[in-house]
């Protein structure tokens, strides 16, 4: 049964909800001696509007929720399958450029392009140095990408597209081998293993830095933004139909990935 | 359609343009930026002329004719009229229908709730289908006991919550950086929905497994064919996040996790892992791909913002839009919705005129934190062109930018989060159009 305070909100709500619609409902019963809202009260309405809820947490004394099973060694090795930019989570083997290149076009190349220059609209996996402050840039593993870890992890995840999961520890170490041969990140006879792995470093590792829009952006909390008079005389400077690539007309590339 | 549902009603020779959702649709269209009859006649519900309204003389069929039994669809649809209220597709966007986008219609829709059918979707691999009794949630890494939960253990467990919360994708208006593009809110906006959750905060999972002090982050991972992984921070993870199985009420959609899917309220829609299958706690981040080559914010000077979680204020104008056109002179409804991933939206300032002068809009409905908040500004409108936008302000004193004052400050190859105000061209003729101002 609910608690009456939590019948008094409910109806509170609901009054909310069914003022707009113009329907009057009856005042909710009050709850005997309790005039002014108590801070339990006070919190449950606060959960209400979407507040966190330490309080749906079970209390600190509470016994342990008897839900749930431990889960077996072997249960989490075949899902725990994500590598760290350190290394961790890389399984033992090896793959050397020459076997990833073959590896590559017959499972990769036909998204990709035969060089990571990509087909379609599929993503450019190579080239691209240079081009980050671009009008265009081109995002590869090599222009843009921070660790080396993503691709091993990425590719044995959820690559090749519609066959995931299905290239051996061995063959994903050989395709990213070829993936950082054609970013000129390792020579033509590199093989690359568990050990070698955290050796490799990307070019543009350094130029990624922590959300700081809160200083960065600091200017966009103002207190009181211009409602009168905040500009001189407004033009329109550019227009969508013009451009033509609403959905239905011509179909130029997009740029969402 | 069923026998029993009526088709529209044949409309007399010169009777009025109607006001019916279905003749604005139809005249709408997809982001077509078709003309629309205003002016002339006027809009009122009787003619001036003193003949009845054929709508009310003779009584309509409707009326004199039995209607659909009660269980007609047992599930239920919207009506007929409303067909064109659906989720719609750019598919020149991407390289494959499995990994795209379907985009919320949001010029056609009120309130703060989005409809389950309408909710917009983004796939990476495709829709998982999985069968609830084969689900499995795994917690392991950093923790005292590595668990396993069934789908019922997580509805048997105590502490259930409900919680309004909206999801954007990091690149809703991405589209938008380098000029406007798409001629629509549904495609300008359309990567954000509201929904009330139901679940078990994810802090109560994470304590029956005993989080290690040094853990930092948690790896959220679904079960679909992306194998979508993000890195969420710990305290984030203990603050907020849900383990969610509805969505307004009933089970998830399957295009939104079914049976499960995390919920990680005012932050990017990415980290909302769907399918929801292992929690992994960590020291750090695991750097995956869509942490660092996607959802990593390109800047001017060629260095990138990562970890970009919080979605900024932001809100849009969603009628008149492209797709919901202004038809008459005289009283107007201007609606639209805003959000911050921050807190409450407190304050919407509306302008007609490109953002020279700004009247503040009436907020109405919930405004809850991290929910979408509807506002209005009813105005009448002389046939002049009107260049409409909003302007959003959240409990924390943001003010949503400009796009200009965003550009002045990330560039245009950022793709991701971008807030800044939209602006509408309504002319005179009510036709409205997707445009920058300057």
């Amino acid at each position: 049964m609910l608690k009456s305070a939590e019948k008094i909100l409910a109806a509170a709500v609901l009054a909310g909800v069914l003022a707009a619609t113009g329907i009057a409902i009856a005042d909710p019963q009050p709850a005997p001696g309790k005039a002014v809202a108590a801070k339990g009260e006070t919190d449950k309405a606060r959960q209400a509007v979407n507040v966190p809820a330490p309080a749906a947490a079970p209390a600190p004394a509470a016994k342990p929720i008897a839900l749930g099973r431990p889960a077996l060694a072997e249960e989490i090795t075949a899902w725990n399958t994500d590598v760290r930019a350190d290394g961790e989570g890389l399984p033992p083997g090896k793959g050397s450029v020459k076997e990833g290149e073959e590896l590559f076009l017959q499972n990769c190349a036909q998204c990709h392009g035969e060089f990571g220059e990509g087909a379609g609209r599929w993503p450019v996996l190579a080239g691209g140095r240079g081009t980050l402050k671009s009008e265009r840039p081109e995002k590869t593993i090599g222009s843009f990408w921070p660790y080396a870890s993503t691709v091993y992890d990425y590719v044995h995840r959820a690559m090749p597209f519609g066959s995931n999961m299905t290239l051996s520890a061995d063959q994903t170490y050989a395709i990213v081998a070829y993936l950082l041969n054609l970013n000129d990140l390792v020579p033509e006879d590199y093989v690359l293993s568990k050990d070698n792995f955290p050796k490799v470093d990307l070019p543009n590792e350094a130029n990624f830095f922590d959300d700081d829009r809160e200083t960065s952006e600091k200017a966009f909390w103002k207190k009181d933004p211009c409602m009168k008079e905040c500009s001189g005389e407004v033009h329109v400077t550019a227009r969508a139909q013009i451009l033509n690539v609403t959905p239905d007309g011509e179909a130029p590339k997009g740029n969402l990935e | 359609m069923s026998e029993t549902s009526l088709p529209p009603t044949e409309r007399a020779p010169g009777a009025q343009p109607s006001l019916s959702r279905r003749s604005f649709l139809n005249l709408a269209g997809v982001g077509a930026g078709a003309a629309v009859a205003v002016g002339g006649r006027s809009a009122l519900a009787a003619p001036a002329t003193g003949e009845p309204d054929p709508n009310i003389v003779p009584v309509p069929e409707w009326t004199k004719t039995l209607g659909a039994p009660v269980n007609e669809n047992p599930y239920g649809k919207p009506s007929v009229f409303e067909k064109d209220v659906v989720r719609r597709e750019v598919t020149w966007l991407t390289a494959s229908s499995q990994s795209s986008v379907s985009f919320t219609p949001l010029y056609a829709l009120d309130s703060v709730i989005t409809p389950n059918g309408l909710c917009f979707v983004r796939h990476h691999g495709g829709q998982a289908e999985i069968d609830p009794d084969k689900y499995r949630l795994m917690i392991h890494g950093m923790v005292d006991k590595p668990l396993v939960f069934t789908l019922e253990d997580i509805k048997r467990m105590p502490g259930r919550v409900n919680r309004a919360y909206f999801l954007e994708c990091a690149a809703n208006s991405g589209m938008e950086w380098r000029g406007a593009q798409l001629n629509g809110c549904q495609f300008t906006h359309g990567m954000i929905h509201n929904l009330f959750y139901t679940g078990v905060p994810l802090k109560t999972l994470l304590d029956m497994a005993g989080v290690n002090p040094k853990g930092k982050w948690v790896l959220a991972e679904g079960a679909d064919a992306a194998v979508m992984t993000r890195s969420i921070p710990l305290e984030k993870a203990m603050n907020d996040c849900l383990v969610a199985f509805a969505m307004n009420g009933e089970a998830l959609r399957p295009e939104q996790g079914y049976p499960v899917r995390l919920v990680v309220p005012g932050w990017e829609g990415n980290m909302w892992v769907k399918w929801l299958r292992r929690l992994k706690v960590g020291d750090q981040p695991w750097q995956q791909r869509e942490e660092t080559s996607k959802y990593t914010d390109l800047l001017a000077d060629g260095r990138s913002r990562r970890f970009t979680f919080v979605m900024d204020a932001k809100s849009v104008v969603t009628s008149p839009s492209p797709q919901a056109p202004l038809k008459r002179k005289g009283p107007n409804v201007l609606s639209g919705i805003a959000w911050s991933g921050r807190g409450t939206i407190t304050r919407v300032d509306v302008s007609l005129d490109g953002g020279r002068n700004w009247t503040t809009a009436r907020l109405d409905g919930p405004a809850m934190p991290m929910s979408m908040t509807r506002f209005y500004l009813d105005f009448d409108w002389a046939g002049q062109e009107l260049m409409v936008q909003s302007r959003a302000m959240d409990d924390t004193g943001y003010v949503q930018p400009t796009k200009q004052e965003l550009r002045a400050v990330r560039g245009t190859n950022s793709i991701y989060h971008n807030n800044g105000i939209q602006t509408w061209l309504v002319r005179s003729n009510g036709e409205t159009e997707n445009v920058e101002v300057g």
